[in-house]
């Protein structure tokens, strides 16, 4: 087990070079010259001279792997540097936007665990009755909705007629239902279908054969295979814990929902570019701290898992 | 291959759907020429009009006409996403098989390079490239195709692996047959089947994030028709006129479905042993059902 978590830990590490070098590879790529951008969103003329200078300010005169060098220095001190547009530091925005998107994500999740569980379960009990091919049918249609339609058709029903939730904005603990439930309609055919297929794998093992020919209850070996198949749906959940976490950006920016992904959105408009670059950074630390903490407690729940690996 | 087509054809929904599809892409490439209005010209004396027989969808905030625009919006939508598919089917292919063909060093760095692309979430890294390219419709399909590539040659080399370990061409191999004649007559007409289902499943989720991110902005600009900017302005407009959210929706949606559709047709009429084990799966637990009882 320890072994195993370092060997997942010492992977990261040539994960996040490769990454914080791609991220400012990017930015060095990019068409515009940053000194420039920076220059025009505080609305001054850009002349030779004052470029010259944003560049010397910005530290954009020195050589490329020193100024890579530099920049992974300071952000590995959560120090990414200031906005180019109102010039406060970048990690105090994220500091901010990150509670309200992660807020989102979880009460995302439970809506997913509690409605694919749910639903799944039933799907499987019931499989091949109507109700169940109906679910099935409407789940299929489900993945074909955009999340974007999906959100502003239930803004203008549950906000604007019915007046039940607020439209915008994180201004009442019932405004993260509107946003939790459109992202999670995304998700929702998809476990749904994992853990009815799941349970019916189960089904026909030999051991539910043998449970029925001890003449157990139904409900006795629904139980056990339910514990079963349960455990690799949520696994599988767990897995898609940073999708979720980045998914938020279309609906962040449908509900004004003030997180990381709507940050990122208005900074790709100013042309922000230390925004953008800190975004890339941070949701791939994210994304690869999550994948790990779940890798390692699948190993933990399932020690041949770790083995294997 | 022939059993393929004859089950596709005996397929009633793959035949539907495909015909659908058909039209669509047609009509968006004849769009220039069957479309009833200019998708850009305004007539604010005629806004918000009804449907009907002069406007078939009505007409939106600045009067245009919403069906010249639904048309001219999936030239946009549609093709630009297959064009998108395309791009990366091809790296993917390229990439793909030289990877699974050779393996050795070439494949171990190409999939180091997939698997640190493949750590986060492709939505990130699309979002930081049409950041830094700027916003914009080329932009976007580029951001996706980088970003959407090492999925695709991870799954295609897959694909190749497993038919270089058959028999017949380990055979082939050893008679001293190039690798071109290889490729093209014993791995290529088998693995195209597979990667034709990869496409097309894919082809809608394509859609859904190109519109996805025209929809917030980052795509054409106004006033050019696409179906998730027409979505982002009629969401402004959402309190008076709510009505205009539905065609751009309804048209991404039917589209997404026929794709996820034929995907799933496809993917039967390949493996006609898929369909037919889960049945005799059911049928066998239905008479144990009966017999327990």
């Amino acid at each position: 087990m320890k072994s195993y978590i370092i060997k997942r830990l010492l992977w990261m590490i040539p994960i996040l070079v490769g990454i914080s070098f791609f991220a400012f590879l990017l930015i060095n790529l990019s068409p515009s010259d940053p000194a420039e951008v920076a220059l025009r969103v505080n609305e001054v003329t850009p002349t030779e001279e004052n470029i010259a200078q944003v560049r010397e300010q910005l530290g954009l005169d020195k050589p490329f792997m020193t100024r890579y060098f530099s920049w992974v220095g300071s952000a590995l001190q959560g120090e990414f540097g200031n906005s180019y547009v109102n010039n406060k530091p970048v990690a105090q925005e994220f500091a901010r936007a990150i509670p309200a998107t992660l807020y989102l994500a979880a009460v995302t999740l439970v809506i997913l665990v509690v409605v694919s569980v749910t639903v799944g379960v039933f799907c499987a009990l019931y499989e091949g009755s109507l109700g169940e091919k109906i679910i099935r049918a409407v789940l299929f249609i489900t993945t074909a909705i955009p999340a974007f339609w999906a959100g502003i058709l239930l803004m203008w029903i549950f906000a604007v007629k019915l007046n039940i939730f607020p439209t915008t904005g994180m201004t009442s603990p019932s405004s993260v239902v509107l946003p939790a439930i459109t992202l999670s309609l995304g998700y929702i055919p998809t476990y749904v279908r994992l853990i009815r297929n799941n349970m019916i794998q189960n089904q026909h093992k030999n051991y539910v054969l043998y449970a029925k020919v001890r003449g157990l209850k139904q409900s006795t070996i629904t139980k056990h295979v339910f514990k079963n198949s349960i455990q690799t749906s949520l696994t599988a959940m767990g897995m898609s814990i940073p999708k979720l976490i980045a998914g938020t950006v279309v609906i962040e920016n449908i509900f004004a929902w003030p997180g990381v992904g709507r940050l990122c959105v208005s900074a790709i408009f100013n042309r922000d570019f230390p925004i953008i670059q800190a975004y890339i950074l941070i949701m791939a630390l994210l994304c690869v701290v999550c994948n790990l903490l779940v890798d390692i407690f699948v190993a933990a729940i399932d020690p041949q898992m770790g083995k294997e690996t | 291959m022939v059993g393929f087509w004859k089950r596709f054809k005996a397929d009633k929904i793959a035949l539907i759907v495909s015909g659908f599809l058909g039209i669509v892409v047609i009509s968006a490439l004849l769009a220039p020429f069957i479309s009833p209005y200019d998708p850009t010209v305004l007539d604010i004396g005629n806004k918000f009009a009804e449907p009907s027989t002069a406007h078939w969808f009505g007409t939106d905030q600045l009067g245009r006409d919403t069906f010249s625009r639904i048309l001219w919006g999936g030239r946009v939508t549609v093709l630009l996403s297959i064009v998108t598919m395309m791009c990366t089917i091809g790296i993917g292919i390229i990439l793909g098989f030289t990877a699974g063909y050779f393996r050795g060093w070439i494949d171990e760095i190409v999939m180091r390079i997939c698997d640190i692309m493949l750590s986060f979430p492709s939505e990130v890294l699309i979002l930081t490239m049409v950041g830094i390219l700027g916003t914009g419709i080329v932009n976007i399909v580029i951001a996706t195709v980088i970003a959407k590539w090492p999925w695709y040659v991870r799954m295609i080399r897959s694909i190749v692996i497993q038919f270089m370990e058959k028999n017949y061409i380990r055979f082939a191999k050893v008679s001293g047959c190039s690798i071109g004649h290889i490729v093209r007559k014993h791995v290529l007409p088998g693995a195209i089947g597979e990667i034709g289902v990869l496409a097309t499943l894919d082809t809608g989720s394509i859609i859904l994030n190109i519109s996805a991110l025209s929809f917030l902005g980052l795509g054409v600009q106004a006033p050019t028709a696409e179906w998730g900017m027409m979505l982002n302005e009629a969401k402004s407009i959402m309190i008076t006129n709510p009505q205009n959210m539905l065609p751009p929706g309804i048209a991404i949606f039917l589209v997404v479905a026929a794709f996820n559709f034929l995907g799933d047709s496809i993917q039967e009429a390949l493996n006609p042993q898929l369909d037919k084990s889960y049945k005799i799966k059911r049928q066998s637990i239905f008479k144990r059902k009966k017999e327990m009882a």
